[in-house]
């Protein structure tokens, strides 16, 4: 039997437990499991714990923490317990998340065409003009179908029965699909009774809906087969594993920017025949980094003359370049009103409740309650630069609020949100048991010829008690994510 | 394919091949120094093995005391020392890693499976007691690796260029090992035959790891001219420079079959190494076996350049 570390009622004190009710009863998408759970011993459990880290380690699939030279190349934390969601809870966020990508693209077109948002004076002009994320060289350019962010991974959390929130929209290069495919193979590898008990959507076709999605926007002088490479920065990039891990599972070539070279008006691969036109580049570089002669000019990652290219229509960069304004954190509190502007809709999933510290009176109500809230930089990501208001000691509020108060525009506050728990394995040797941990969602959404989203996605969970930062940077773990068929 | 890719794929290959000739050469050594010299003391023969390993400027350079320990340590772990069995293998793994979508899953776990295991190694652990294991363990993995090359990598271009990259690594340290200790093949003016040249030529073998098959194929004692045709004329021995001039000539005939390209690479190589076929070894050791050696390593040299810049290595 496996030591159950508080999970019973009321142990995760306010927050939502996915699996059990308030009455410590299995909710209905997790009977199956929890009846399995009860089964498993912890030699078996520590057995197969031990398969999946030496299988994971095997494959390479790794990630480099910035800042720590030492372990290079560390395993993200998989747990093995899957988190499940019904088939119902999946049709809402799945037509959420499409209403939601199909704004955000409209919102993009806008602001580099006509900006008729900013004229209907729902967003600021200031919001878009002074961001770092805006990028005027795409002033009234039309990409391929109008497309601006093609792959993109919307991070949801959950305080309740219904309660989905968007937490975050990632429109830049969202990484973790690789997790998310891996995580798969590595549970039917050592769990398939599992899967003979629950219908299981599948996700292994990700691959190929995302091949299909970079052949639908192709520029318009290719005819044929488009031909389409995988960009990266190297093998020292935290995601590198992923780079690699995509463009083998479609079948292209993983290029870094020494591989192409700009010719006749096109841009080529170097290959051991010669050179080798490529059509759509799917770059997993930096807007900043992907052109030294329009952008950062000490980029050595991307190719000179590479945006010029693209805005002749000669090759299609996915995604493409500035689509950080519609992610950044300070438009994020816009953006049911973006939905509500070009879709006429209601937004179907809600936003987190958002301060803005740039606005002066939501500043100062950030400042009089920072021990209550969750702040975060405009531009921050992984984790790095966040203020956790009621884990932060005297001093560390202090310091914040001292930063706030000298670059009130760099900063965001949200509630402490009472992210939902999953059970995890927690503990080791003879102490391996069961616990409720808090955890978020990032489902992958594809646009194209038409919208993809891959049933489930990424769960994070942060695996410390109590923690409520799910970040592989923070010591956050992974788990795979089952959609259950009807 | 992409040109670095064929690159990544050559380099990964010769790497792992030039570990597997490093850990043979220290064995060389050790054995060496276990055997008394006829002085009393033990024969310590590190300089020649840390010269025929190319190794050796490097280590004088650093200013190391020239002790087993040292020489050892230089030799299998030292990451400043690009050949040492460290930084093979992790040169080699870097390779595999830039080109993953090239290598396969097998190829993959077995390159990463060693670094990671012998990464892990601390240097002070591996006493002169362990090392005849870490040895076997070294040759056993690269082993794996090639195993897993040839078991399971597509034929196609990419197999091509890891085999070139082994084979040229090969002949090229079969050559090196010849050229370090080819005086005692040399008839001596004495003609006189003592049991320190049968200890040298053995040696020699054993650096190949030919010492026992050198006797099932000739089946006598050792005879210089035999020993010098064994490793550079004799299609049966794997690591004679015949035998790999062969396999690198074949790949780079199946390359110009898939690319439509690299024509003078074959023709290049037929020049320079196609009279291996026909030479006898008298010719050679008349016309000087030292000279012989220096132009068959200028000659890979020159080849691999060549193939580099016919496919687009960067």
């Amino acid at each position: 039997m496996l030591r159950k570390e508080a999970y019973a009622v009321g142990a995760s004190a306010n927050a939502f437990d996915e699996m059990l009710d308030a009455d410590g009863k299995p909710r209905a998408p997790y009977r199956a499991l929890a009846a399995w759970l009860a089964a498993q011993n912890g030699s078996d459990i520590r057995q197969k714990q031990q398969e999946a880290d030496t299988m994971f380690r095997r494959l390479g699939i790794t990630f480099a923490v910035y800042g720590d030279a030492a372990a290079s190349e560390r395993l993200i934390p998989f747990d093995m317990i899957p988190r499940v969601l019904a088939a119902a809870e999946w049709r809402f966020l799945e037509r959420g998340i499409q209403q939601r990508v199909r704004a955000l693209n409209a919102f993009l077109y806008d602001i580099y065409h006509q900006q008729e948002i900013i004229r209907a004076g729902i967003v600021p002009a200031e919001m878009i003009a002074g961001n770092a994320a805006f990028l005027p060289e795409m002033m009234g350019f039309d990409p391929p179908r109008n497309i601006y962010a093609h792959i993109i991974g919307t991070d949801i959390v959950r305080t309740g029965d219904g309660g989905f929130f968007v937490l975050e929209d990632n429109l830049r290069t969202p990484s973790g699909v690789s997790y998310m495919l891996e995580n798969r193979e590595a549970m039917m590898r050592l769990f398939p009774e599992l899967f003979a008990g629950h219908l299981v959507a599948p996700i292994e076709q990700y691959p190929d809906m995302l091949r299909q999605t970079l052949e639908s926007v192709a520029p318009a002088d290719c005819d044929g087969a488009p031909t389409l490479a995988v960009l990266t920065p190297g093998t020292f990039n935290s995601a590198y594993f992923e780079h690699a891990f995509l463009a083998d599972q479609m079948g292209v070539e993983l290029v870094t920017g020494s591989d192409l070279m700009i010719e006749d008006g096109a841009l080529y691969m170097r290959t051991i025949r010669g050179r080798e036109r490529v059509h759509v580049l799917y770059r997993r570089i930096d807007d900043a980094f992907i052109d030294p002669l329009n952008f950062n000019p000490d980029s050595m990652l991307g190719v000179p003359g590479l945006f010029d290219l693209y805005r002749a229509g000669k090759v299609t960069l996915v995604n493409a370049p500035g689509t950080g304004i519609a992610d950044d954190k300070a438009i994020y509190a816009y953006v049911p009103e973006i939905i509500q502007f070009y879709t006429g809709e209601k937004p179907i999933l809600n936003n987190v409740p958002t301060m803005r510290c740039a606005v002066p009176e939501e500043c100062a109500q950030v400042l009089a309650n920072l021990q209550d809230l969750v702040v975060k930089e405009v531009h921050g990501s992984g984790g790095y630069g966040m203020l956790i208001g009621p884990h932060a000691s005297k001093m560390e509020l202090r310091r914040f609020a001292a930063r706030i108060a000298a670059n009130p525009g760099n900063y965001i506050a949200q509630p402490t949100l009472a992210l939902s728990t999953c059970p995890a394995f927690v503990g080791s040797g003879t102490g391996l048991g069961i616990g409720p941990r808090h955890v978020d969602l990032r489902p992958f959404v594809l646009v194209g010829d038409r919208i993809r989203v891959t049933p489930g996605g990424l769960t994070r969970v942060a695996l410390k008690k109590g923690s409520l930062v799910v970040n592989s940077s923070q010591g956050g773990g992974t788990k795979d994510t089952w959609v259950l068929e009807d | 394919m992409l040109g670095r890719t064929a690159a990544s794929l050559f380099w990964m290959s010769r790497y792992m091949e030039r570990a597997e000739n490093v850990a043979r050469l220290t064995e060389v050594g050790y054995r060496s120094a276990l055997t008394p010299d006829s002085g009393g003391g033990h024969r310590g023969d590190w300089q020649s093995v840390l010269q025929a390993a190319g190794c050796l400027r490097g280590f004088e350079a650093r200013g190391f005391p020239l002790t087993a320990d040292a020489a050892r340590d230089y030799l299998l772990f030292d990451r400043e020392n690009s050949s040492s069995v460290m930084s093979c293998i992790e040169i080699a793994r870097n390779n595999a890693r830039s080109v993953r979508t090239a290598v396969t899953r097998e190829m993959w776990e077995a390159l990463n499976s060693t670094w990671n295991e012998f990464a892990a190694l601390a240097p002070g652990a591996v006493g002169p007691a362990r090392l005849p294991e870490i040895l076997d363990w070294i040759r056993q993995r690269t082993a794996l690796f090639r195993g897993a090359t040839i078991g399971t990598l597509l034929r196609d271009e990419g197999y091509h260029f890891s085999q070139i990259g082994a084979y040229l690594e090969r002949a090229d340290n079969t050559a090196r090992i010849l050229k370090m200790r080819y005086s005692v093949l040399l008839p001596s003016s004495s003609g006189e035959i003592n049991d320190r040249s049968a200890y040298q030529w053995e040696t020699i073998l054993r650096s190949v790891s030919a010492h026992r098959s050198y006797r099932h194929f000739y089946q006598e004692s050792y005879r210089p001219h035999h020993i010098a045709e064994f490793l550079v004329l004799r299609q049966e021995m794997p690591r004679s420079l015949r035998h790999c001039c062969d396999l690198i000539c074949e790949s780079l005939r199946h390359l110009v079959a898939l690319t439509e390209g690299g024509e003078s690479c074959v023709t290049f190589a037929d020049q320079r190494f196609g009279g291996l076929c026909n030479m006898k070894v008298e010719h050679i050791m008349t016309s000087g076996l030292g000279a012989f050696l220096d132009g068959f390593i200028n000659d890979t040299g020159e080849l691999a350049t060549a193939i580099g810049e016919e496919f687009h290595f960067l």
